[in-house]
């Protein structure tokens, strides 16, 4: 009985992509393919499926929005499948998700690198990643306005001389991680006077960085809450963190029905999103609640991507 | 097996020992943290439920409102009390665990004092107004002492409560030996979390047995042949 229903369920499903797909190549003008972008669900995932539809919208391409599908173990079969044809996504976490022994390629803090390896990986799933932007979701170091002042910190080596008058906070693994504490001290040689055990980038760390309980915390690198609170993100100059930059997926069979256009269109708008550029749009949609949809469209205008 | 060999090794490294993360350390501080928040629902809890044993008044309503606390998840008050602690000013980890381990230790402190206020014979209070003692007088020198091993037992029982949650500190960056146990889940050390939890019972036991102690050297002269 059940397994009747999850049958027809699941053909019914193959219809729907099958007739999506066959309307795509036969109707309207041949060279603008339908488009289907999907997201997972958080909102700087639904801010760049946005940003990836409404340009496609504004050059004449019919855009249907998935988002908010669920996390990466759904978005990734989604895509695989042509449930979705396009999303945003993270070099270095991407492929460490589709090759997960690393026998292919490993993510490396280099981008291009890892978007090299990441293409290999994917040619196998007939998809393509475009160009990474400069802006990453991945681990962060952050420190107040007023401490980055007085100490005139910029990035992490500053923090190689004054480390051991310094309490970091992230979170109760941190020490022993590699990309963590561990990390700082191998790569930066940095040693702080205390560790703090708080949590992954949420409200302790901001929470005690606003009360002075520590000095250096952990955040996600297009948290909002650094454009929110003035944190001052301390650049990663040695490269630690593996490159986790923001690039646009797509399947093959959707560039090969297109002149190019889109691949281009795409590639527009990761050569303009820098770290500050999303993290303000995060902090519009995350803090001040403004609609994606609206900062989005507000962002493409600004940048003259679309009129 | 194995896994009581890390215990065991765990709880005799000397390097666990040392330092500000060191188990005396969180020791003192799980200490600090219960007795804080023992003493302030004692300040908040006692002055009513003697007022009411004594007159006899409301002794319903107050027992089913302190009961309420009882009720009220700990997890909940502890998330409640972190927002309130930012909004003031007053940090992260020990005010947060206080606000949420004091409606904890209420309702057994107001139950306890105001049924030991009660049980006193009325004779004897009766014969100490009759001798002319004031209010505060009986209540002092007659219904206290008389009720104090019961009074007592509502405080250990609040104490004992305190001790075994105050663990919960560690979820919003607090000391205290909830530390061992929330780190040792994250790092997937095992040894550490077992370590924690049975220091947290140990010292959960030793409150219990202290305060079994001192009701029983707190009974007055006159109860002891009656018992």
């Amino acid at each position: 009985m059940k397994r009747g229903r999850m049958l027809t369920a699941a053909l019914v499903a193959v219809a729907i992509v099958a007739s999506a797909c066959g309307g795509a190549g036969s109707g309207g003008t041949a060279t603008k393919p339908d488009v289907i972008v999907g997201s997972t669900n958080f909102y700087e995932q639904i801010t760049l499926g946005e940003l990836y539809s409404q340009i496609l919208e504004a050059n004449g391409y019919k855009v249907t929005r998935k988002f908010n599908l669920g996390n990466r173990e759904i978005v990734e079969p989604a895509i695989e499948s042509g449930q979705i044809d396009i999303d945003a996504e993270y070099l270095a976490t991407l492929l460490a998700f589709v090759d997960k022994d690393g026998k292919i390629a490993k993510p490396t803090t280099d981008p291009k690198e890892t978007q090299t390896g990441l293409q290999k990986a994917l040619d196998a799933k007939s998809l393509t990643v475009l160009d990474p932007a400069a802006a990453t979701d991945q681990n962060g170091f952050v420190v107040t306005q007023a401490i980055a002042s007085s100490k005139s910190l910029k990035k992490l080596s500053d923090l190689a001389s004054i480390g051991n008058t310094l309490v970091l906070g992230g979170p109760p693994e941190c020490p022993t991680r590699p990309f963590c504490a561990l990390g700082l001290k191998n790569t930066y040689g940095i040693t702080f006077k205390d560790f703090k055990p708080l949590d992954a980038g949420g409200p302790l760390t901001v929470a005690a960085l606003e009360g002075k309980q520590i000095d250096v915390g952990l955040l996600f690198t297009s948290d909002p809450s650094i454009v929110a609170k003035n944190f001052v993100l301390l650049d990663d100059d040695k490269h630690l963190q593996l490159a986790d930059n923001i690039a646009p997926v797509v399947r093959n069979a959707l560039l090969q029905k297109d002149d190019g256009t889109l691949k281009r269109l795409l590639n527009s708008i990761s050569a303009k999103l820098t770290q500050a550029e999303l993290n303000d749009m995060n902090k519009q949609v995350a803090v001040d609640k403004a609609d994606s949809k609206v900062v989005a469209a507000a962002w493409l205008k600004k940048q003259g991507l679309i009129k | 097996m194995t896994a009581l060999g890390d215990l065991f090794r765990w709880l005799t490294d000397p390097t666990n020992w040392q330092g500000s993360h060191g188990i005396p350390v969180r020791v003192f501080e799980h200490i600090e943290l219960s007795g804080i928040s023992v003493l302030i629902a004692l300040v908040i809890a006692m002055p009513i439920a003697l007022y009411l044993g004594h007159t006899g008044r409301g002794g319903f309503i107050a027992i089913n409102v302190a009961n309420v606390g009882r009720a009220l998840p700990s997890l909940a008050l502890l998330a409640f009390g972190l927002v309130i602690a930012i909004a003031l000013g007053l940090g992260l980890g020990f005010w947060p665990t206080v606000f949420a381990l004091v409606p904890l230790a209420i309702p057994p402190i107001v139950t306890n004092a105001y049924v030991a206020i009660r049980e006193v014979d009325r004779d004897v209070v009766e014969a100490a107004r009759g001798m002319g003692l004031s209010e505060t007088g009986i209540l002092r020198s007659i219904e206290v002492p008389l009720g104090l091993p019961v009074i007592l037992s509502g405080v250990r029982t609040a104490a004992v409560n305190v001790v075994a949650t105050a663990t919960l500190g560690a979820l919003v960056a607090g000391g205290a030996l909830g530390r061992f146990i929330v780190d040792g889940l994250a790092l997937q050390e095992y040894d550490q979390l077992m370590g924690g939890a049975l220091l947290v019972a140990l010292l959960a036991i030793a409150t219990e047995v202290s305060f079994a102690a001192l009701e029983r050297a707190t009974v007055p002269p006159g109860m002891v042949a009656i018992r």
